[in-house]
């Protein structure tokens, strides 16, 4: 049996929202399965809605079915009213495209891009009819894969995955079904063991049951290979030019409405501007800039091709993009009658990003989003986010003259050094910006979203022990009393309780996996949503499974300590990672390299790759997120790291 | 000619889609197929489609409308025998473009005129015989009274003014065939509702849309867009 629909019709008028399973996108692919044809069910493990418009999935879902070799299909966790029906069917997990069985697929591949959809990955190969624990799975059961941000500490999930890939997808997907291929039409020499190991020397590719971990006195010590020909740390792999892959070609239009329902066309790939909380900014350096008339043609060629009206410019930093005015100028021009918008998400906080806003909203001015991320220059020198008081009040200022009346700012709280001053100083921040915007309308709103900070691997802040619950919510406390009687200012926070569990899991070690089980065999799926979130559940979990959560998550770790993601690597030295995590305690900012001399925190030099930017000046107007005024030469108001030669001493030196 | 009618089908898995997710799929197909649709002024431009009845979500149809303005500024005129062909072809799987034709300029919108609809009901619970008996005492009746949550609380209907014909077809393999015209005034009755009122009641397999009817003067009807060669008993459900 390889269409389940005729099993799954019958229950769709029985659940919410029915149009999530049935496929049929535009722009769907039509995978042809046989013998020599690797084929992968690329899944997404939280509902439709949110998977659909996951870039990286719709990426490899195109470049593995543009291989003759490849077949590709795609899965998204059911919501529990159909899976409930499914279990009480024993219908499994099934493909959208073609209602394919997911344990007909070779591969089982999960996009991680949250720590909380752990447990519905686990409850995902449950679906599928296959083993949960990799070392229970037989020949003939689909290999589990993950890629995806979080796969830079896989240890957690290291139980229930068979491999990962670290960092971009686009070369080792290839390379992964080659190697699938060959061991599939030469007789599966060595069984499944036979392949784990062929593909643990694939580059970039982890595969956790051929390492193992060895504790000392409750402590991690190390995270060894079993074998000789298992590299002792995993490298990242990095596609050097995005020119190369310009996909998706044929980005899918969902028939039902999803999150970023818009054509997505990412300009570049990684940033340094360095924040120090900020993952995906250290994990996916250098910065890869696409030429500027591939993003013209991806935009008018997709925009015609989808039907949509709205494009996003998505990146890091979108208002970094070399030359993005002339960009967002001629997208704006060349989609006709002026019924096209573009979307700017993850702006820079300056005037000069409020002018390129303004050029593409020229009808709807609804609101804008800024993230200052901390409410004191202090803080914001401490995090590296170099934006000055003066950048944010001029951004806001130029904001609401220009027709905007609603402002959204972000924050962190909980973040190293932070003192109640600081925390306070995001409802002083926000009070301020509703008094400037009173001089322009009548009544401006600032709505303030603060989420607790949760330290990542591969950043300088993993190292730091988060703050408690207890702590977290004090602070929020304070800011809920301190804005009581703020007119125009929203506060809006993050569940205390989820980045608790959060935290656990981003920087467990093979330790946590029980713990995951526990939680997803209790019911605990879909703990993203607030509604199935229960922290009881984990606390239950980490009881039963002797796991000490304080230890794990609020405990600062020290230099010598090995961390449960040593054994693999983002480029990044650690002994860069460990400066720039005391020049975050010294309140020392460090430059973006794009524009400056190499500080070599190992994502280039490590791989023999540079930043590709088609401007080797920072563009002009404001701070530019540096804390210098490029525009003006004015004194810099930071103290910057002054940087020599590569290898250099860093010395710390006012400006 | 600035508005264009069309009428199109929704088959297969495309009948779990919504009515708002239909509205979205005209949008985009309708710039797929580069028709230059007239947009509303102001603050936030809206294309100008107007549909008629919504379908609930699950029910497939030989007799879905909408009205589309077009922008007089780019239409001189358009063919509508090409337009139904490119729209189509924009369409997804199930969706298919089956007639389109300009309105005249004062010509009623769909939600106004559309007076009852056709159905074809596959339903659970009883044979042909039996489906008939409990059809034809639901008919003999004065009144049909229905329960249906409104707002949190239950409002009985007495929907047999709308139940305007109902005849049983037959056996079919899980259950029995009914075709049903219901009114849609001052509300659209469904299928569902049919078949909740009859004793014993009956519990809905399928139902599907064969006609859309605008009554002219009590005893003239014709739909909003007529297709000849539409075979009814042909259109089928599966996917």
């Amino acid at each position: 049996m390889t269409n389940l629909w005729h099993r799954l019709e019958p229950l769709l008028p029985q659940v919410s929202k029915p149009a999530r399973y049935i496929g049929g996108e535009h722009g769907m692919q039509a995978p042809v399965h046989g013998p020599g044809v690797v084929s992968w069910l690329l899944t997404y493990p939280d509902t439709y809605e949110i998977g659909l418009p996951n870039q990286g999935l719709q990426i490899l879902y195109e470049i593995l079915n543009e291989r003759p070799d490849a077949a590709a299909e795609r899965a998204y966790a059911p919501w529990v009213d159909l899976e409930a029906h499914m279990r009480a069917e024993g219908l499994p997990l099934f493909s959208v495209d073609t209602h394919r069985p997911a344990a007909l697929f070779d591969v089982i591949a999960f996009n991680l891009s949250a720590e909380l959809t752990y447990t519905n990955v686990l409850n995902c190969i449950d679906l599928a009819g296959v083993p949960v624990h990799s070392e229970l799975r037989h020949e003939a059961d689909p290999l589990i894969g993950a890629g995806g941000h979080c796969t830079y500490n896989p240890e957690p999930l290291a139980d229930f995955v068979d491999f990962v890939v670290l960092g971009d997808g686009e070369e080792a997907v290839g390379d992964i079904t080659g190697v699938l291929r060959d061991w599939k039409t030469s007789g599966r020499p060595g069984g499944r063991p036979g392949i784990l190991r062929a593909l643990a020397r694939v580059p970039g590719v982890y595969v956790p049951s051929q390492y193992r971990p060895v504790y000392e006195r409750g402590r991690l010590a190390a995270v060894e290979p079993r074998h000789p020909d298992v590299p002792a740390v995993v490298e990242k792999r990095t596609v050097a030019d995005l020119a190369d892959w310009p996909y998706p070609k044929r980005q899918l239009v969902p028939l039902t409405e999803v999150v970023h329902d818009r054509l997505n066309v990412e300009v570049f790939r990684g940033c340094t501007r360095g924040c120090r909380f900020c993952q995906a900014g250290m994990i996916t350096r250098p910065v890869r800039e696409r030429p500027a008339e591939q993003v013209r043609t991806m935009v008018s060629e997709g925009l015609r091709r989808t039907g949509y009206d709205e494009v996003a410019l998505t990146s890091l930093s979108t208002a970094d993009f070399s030359g993005i005015e002339q960009v967002v100028a001629s997208t704006v021009d060349d989609s006709g009658c002026g019924q096209v918008s573009v979307s700017l998400p993850s702006l820079r906080v300056d005037a000069f990003t409020v002018g390129i806003a303004a050029q593409i909203q020229r009808a709807r001015r609804t609101g804008l989003t800024f993230a200052p991320e901390a409410g004191s220059w202090r803080m914001r020198q401490v995090i590296n986010k170099l934006i000055t008081t003066d950048d944010l009040y001029t951004a806001v200022e130029s904001a609401y003259s220009q027709g905007w009346r609603r402002m959204k700012l972000y924050f962190l709280t909980g973040l190293p050094t932070e003192t109640d001053e600081d925390t306070l100083g995001i409802a002083e921040l926000a009070r301020n910006c509703v008094a400037l915007g009173r001089t322009h309308v009548r009544s401006p709103s600032v709505t303030v979203s603060v989420g607790g900070f949760v330290p990542k691997p591969f950043t300088p802040f993993q190292w730091f022990g988060q703050n408690t619950t207890a702590e977290l919510r004090r602070k929020i406390g304070l800011l809920r009393d301190d804005l009581r009687r703020a007119r125009g200012v929203q506060l809006k926070w993050h569940d205390a309780a989820a980045t608790l569990a959060e935290g656990l899991t981003s920087r467990g070690d093979r330790r946590l996996g029980p713990v995951i089980e526990h939680v997803w065999r209790h019911g605990g799926t879909f703990q993203e949503w607030s509604e199935h979130f229960d922290l009881q559940r984990w606390q239950a979990a980490a009881d039963a499974c002797g796991i000490d959560i304080d230890a794990g998550v609020h405990r600062h770790r020290t230099f010598d300590e090995v961390l449960p993601w040593d054994h693999l690597s983002a480029g990044l030295h650690k002994d860069f990672l460990w400066q720039d995590w005391r020049d975050a305690l010294d309140e020392v900012g460090l430059e973006d390299c794009r524009w400056t001399p190499c500080y070599d925190c190992g994502a280039c030099t490590g791989y023999g790759i540079e930043h590709v930017v088609a401007s080797a000046v920072p563009p002009a107007g404001g701070s530019q997120g540096t804390g210098m005024d490029t525009s003006r030469g004015a004194a810099v108001p930071v103290r910057l790291i002054e940087r020599g030669l590569v290898g250099a001493e860093r010395v710390g030196s006012a400006a | 000619m600035s508005r264009v009618r069309i009428r199109f089908s929704k088959h297969g898995k495309v009948r779990f889609t919504s009515h708002r997710d239909v509205a979205r799929i005209w949008e985009r197909a309708l710039r797929r197929a580069r028709v230059a649709v007239a947009y509303s002024a102001g603050f936030n431009p809206r294309p100008k489609i107007a549909f008629g009845l919504a379908l609930s979500t699950g029910f497939s149809s030989d007799a879905e409308y909408l009205d589309v303005e077009l922008d007089p500024d780019q239409v001189a005129g358009i063919d509508t025998e090409n337009l139904v062909a490119a729209l189509t072809a924009s369409l997804p799987a199930g969706m298919t473009a089956l007639a389109a034709a300009g309105l005249a300029p004062r010509e009623p919108s769909l939600q106004h005129a559309v007076t009852s609809c056709t159905w074809r009901i596959d339903a659970a619970g009883a044979d042909a015989v039996e489906a008939s008996d409990s059809l034809a005492r639901a008919m003999a009746r004065s009144e049909l009274l229905v329960q249906r949550e409104r707002k949190g609380r239950l409002d009985t209907d007495d929907i047999r003014p709308s139940v305007l014909a109902a005849e049983v077809q037959g056996n079919i393999t899980d259950g029995v065939r009914l075709i049903a015209e219901l009114g849609t005034k001052p509300r659209a009755v469904r299928p569902p509702e049919l078949l909740a009122s009859l004793d014993p009641p009956l519990s809905l397999l399928r139902a599907h849309r064969l006609h859309q009817w605008i009554a002219t003067d009590g005893l003239q009807r014709h739909e909003p867009l007529a297709v000849a060669e539409l075979s009814v008993a042909g259109a089928g459900v599966a996917p």
